[in-house]
C-alpha cells in the first residue's frame, strides 16, 4: 500500500485537492482511502464519504494534533491494508506550524494557497520545508505575476520540493499530482520508521490542565521571553 | 524561448459534445480574438493555453507547442492578463516588481523604475513604488499588470482577457503587449478590438464554435468604429469633467452621422 501525508494551513484547499486527485485516480481503478486528522471537529469525512471514499477520522481533542497523529497513524495503516486500499491519504491541518506529520521515505505533500500571504511559506516551517511536493492552490484568484512571486517564495524555503499548481475547484493540475501519488513507492509498514521532524518538547504544567496564570504555577519545560 | 506555433486540439463543450472547430493553429505574429457571450468559455480557453492543457482541464483540450506536449512548469511561454482587477499580495509595489523580476532571473538594475514608468503611462492615476499592492485601484492594478506582463513576463505568447474593462488606455495596452513576432490571443466584447485581428474564434457553450477570417469589407468598418470610439471618448471626458451637453454638441453629432451616410 502507498501512503501519502498531506498537510497545510486550514482552508488552504487540502480536501478540495485530495478530492480532485481521487477523481483522477479512480479513472485508473485505484482504490483510495483517507484518514482525516483534526482537533475539535471536521466535516471533511462527510465530503469524502459523499464521494464514496473509505474514510476514518481522528479528533485529537485536548491533545496536540501532531502527537495524536503519530500515535495513531500505524493503526490507520493497518486499517488501510485490511480494507484492500491501494493508496491511503492522510489529511491533517497544520495548526501550530511548529510540527509536521511527514515521515521519512513516505511521500509528503504540503498544500498552501496563493492568498495566504507572501511570508507564509517562511512561517509554516517543517510542514512545508520537509515536504516532497508543495501544491499551490487558488491560482485562479490572483495574477500571473503574484503566482510566480509566490512559488518563488516557496522554492526559497524548500528548494528540493516539486512545486505544482492545482486548482481545487476545477481540478486543473490534479491529474499530474495523481500520477505522482500512483508512482510513489510502496510502504511495507510503519513500524520503526521515523518522523522527518521532531515534535515540540513541551511538557509543562499547562499541558497537564493548569489554567492559572502566575510564576508559581509554571512547572516543567518553561521558556521566558527576553523583555 | 523561441517557438513557432501553438496547436489547440479540440475537446468538448459544456455538455460533452465535440467542438465544431477541430483544431486551431496559432503562428508567430498572429493576433487572434476570442468573442462570445459571457460564460461561453473564453477564459477557459485562455487558461488551457496558459496551463498547456493536456486533456486534464474541464474542456479536455490539448495544447501542443511546436507539435510537442510541454510541461507548463518547466517553461514559461505565456504572459497573461486575466480578468483579475486587483492584487491580493501583501507587498509594496516596488518590492513586488523586484521579486517578480528576480523570480524570472532578470538581473538588470532599473527594472522597477522601467515597469513603474510604463504603468504610469497607461494609468489614469499615478502609482509609485511605496504604495501597497493590494490597495491599488482597478485602473492602477491593471496598468501595473500590463506593464509587468510586457516587461518582466515578456513571453512569446500573450493572453489577454477583457482589457477594455480595465479603465486604462486599451489600444496602448495591446500595442505594448503585442510587439512583433508574438502570438497574441485577446478575449473581448469590444468590436474595435475584434476587428484589429485577422482571425476570430466565436465561443459558444464552452466550445470553439466557429473560426472567422476577417476580410477587407470588415476592415473598412474599423475606420468608423475608431471614429465612433473617438467621439464617445470625447463625450466621456467632457461629461466626467462637469460639462453639459447642448445644442452645439448635438449638432456635431448630427453632422457626423450625415457625413457617415454620404460616404
Ligand atoms: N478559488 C479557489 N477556491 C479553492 C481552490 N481550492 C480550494 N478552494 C476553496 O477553498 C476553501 C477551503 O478548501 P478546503 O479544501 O476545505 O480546505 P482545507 O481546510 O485545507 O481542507 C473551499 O471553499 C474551497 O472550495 C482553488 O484552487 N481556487
Ligand atoms: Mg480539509
Amino acid at each position: 500500500m502507498r501512503l501519502i501525508t498531506v498537510s497545510g494551513p486550514p482552508s488552504s484547499g487540502k480536501t478540495a485537492v485530495i478530492c480532485r486527485v481521487i477523481e483522477a485516480l479512480r479513472q485508473q481503478a485505484v482504490k483510495v482511502g483517507v484518514v482525516k486528522f483534526d482537533c475539535l471537529s471536521t466535516e471533511d469525512d462527510e465530503r469524502y464519504k459523499s464521494m464514496g471514499v473509505l474514510v476514518r477520522k481522528g479528533l485529537s481533542g485536548a491533545l496536540c494534533p501532531d502527537h495524536f497523529f503519530v500515535s495513531n497513524i500505524e493503526a490507520c495503516f493497518h486499517w488501510g491494508l485490511d480494507e484492500g486500499i491501494d493508496i491511503l491519504i492522510s489529511e491533517s491541518a497544520g495548526l501550530c506550524n511548529r510540527c509536521s506529520p511527514h515521515i521519512k521515505d513516505v511521500m509528503s505533500v504540503c498544500v498552501i494557497d496563493n492568498l495566504s500571504g507572501q511570508n507564509t511559506p517562511k512561517k509554516i516551517g517543517p510542514m512545508l520545508k520537509s515536504a516532497d511536493i508543495v501544491v499551490i492552490t487558488k491560482g485562479d484568484i490572483v495574477s500571473q505575476a503574484e503566482r510566480e512571486v509566490f512559488s518563488f517564495r516557496v522554492k526559497n524555503v524548500n528548494p528540493r520540493s516539486t512545486t505544482m499548481h492545482v486548482n481545487g475547484l476545477t481540478g486543473q493540475g490534479a491529474e499530474e499530482l495523481a500520477r505522482l501519488f500512483a508512482e510513489s513507492s510502496d510502504v511495507g509498514g510503519l513500524g520503526e520508521r521515523q518522523l522527518r521532524f521532531a515534535m515540540p518538547t513541551a511538557l509543562c504544567s499547562y499541558c497537564l490542565g493548569e489554567k492559572r496564570i502566575g510564576e508559581e504555577y509554571q512547572k516543567g519545560n518553561i521558556r521566558k521571553m527576553d523583555i | 524561448m523561441d517557438i513557432n506555433e501553438i496547436k489547440i486540439v479540440s475537446g468538448t463543450d459544456k455538455n460533452g459534445n465535440s467542438e465544431s472547430v477541430e483544431e486551431l493553429t496559432i503562428r508567430k505574429g498572429d493576433i487572434l480574438v476570442l468573442a462570445g457571450p459571457t460564460g461561453s468559455g473564453k477564459s477557459l480557453l485562455l487558461s488551457d493555453i496558459e496551463q498547456l492543457a493536456n486533456g486534464d482541464s474541464p474542456s479536455g483540450r490539448r495544447v501542443l507547442v511546436d507539435n510537442k506536449v510541454m510541461d507548463p512548469f518547466s517553461m514559461r511561454i505565456t504572459a497573461c492578463l486575466s480578468q483579475n482587477m486587483h492584487f491580493v499580495m501583501d507587498l509594496d509595489v516596488g518590492s513586488f516588481i523586484g521579486l517578480h523580476a528576480k523570480s524570472r532571473k532578470i538581473e538588470t538594475n532599473n527594472t522597477v523604475e522601467k515597469v513603474l514608468k510604463q504603468a504610469n503611462d497607461l494609468a489614469g492615476e499615478p502609482l509609485s513604488a511605496d504604495m501597497h499592492l493590494a490597495s491599488l485601484s482597478g485602473g492602477q492594478s491593471r496598468a501595473l499588470m500590463i506593464s509587468d506582463a510586457a516587461l518582466i513576463s515578456n513571453a512569446p505568447v500573450v493572453l489577454i482577457d477583457e482589457i477594455e474593462n480595465a479603465g486604462i488606455n486599451k489600444t496602448m495596452g495591446i500595442q505594448l503587449l503585442s510587439t512583433e513576432g508574438k502570438m497574441v490571443l485577446i478575449a473581448t466584447h469590444d468590436p474595435t478590438l475584434m476587428l484589429t485581428a485577422q482571425k476570430r474564434i466565436i465561443m459558444k457553450n464552452g466550445a470553439m464554435f466557429r473560426l472567422i477570417q476577417s476580410d477587407d469589407v470588415e476592415r473598412k468598418h474599423l475606420k468608423y468604429f475608431l471614429e465612433i470610439d473617438r467621439v464617445l471618448e470625447g463625450f466621456r471626458h467632457s461629461l466626467r469633467h462637469g460639462n453639459r451637453l447642448d445644442e452645439e454638441t448635438l449638432k456635431r453629432l448630427v453632422e457626423l452621422e450625415g457625413a457617415n451616410h454620404e460616404q
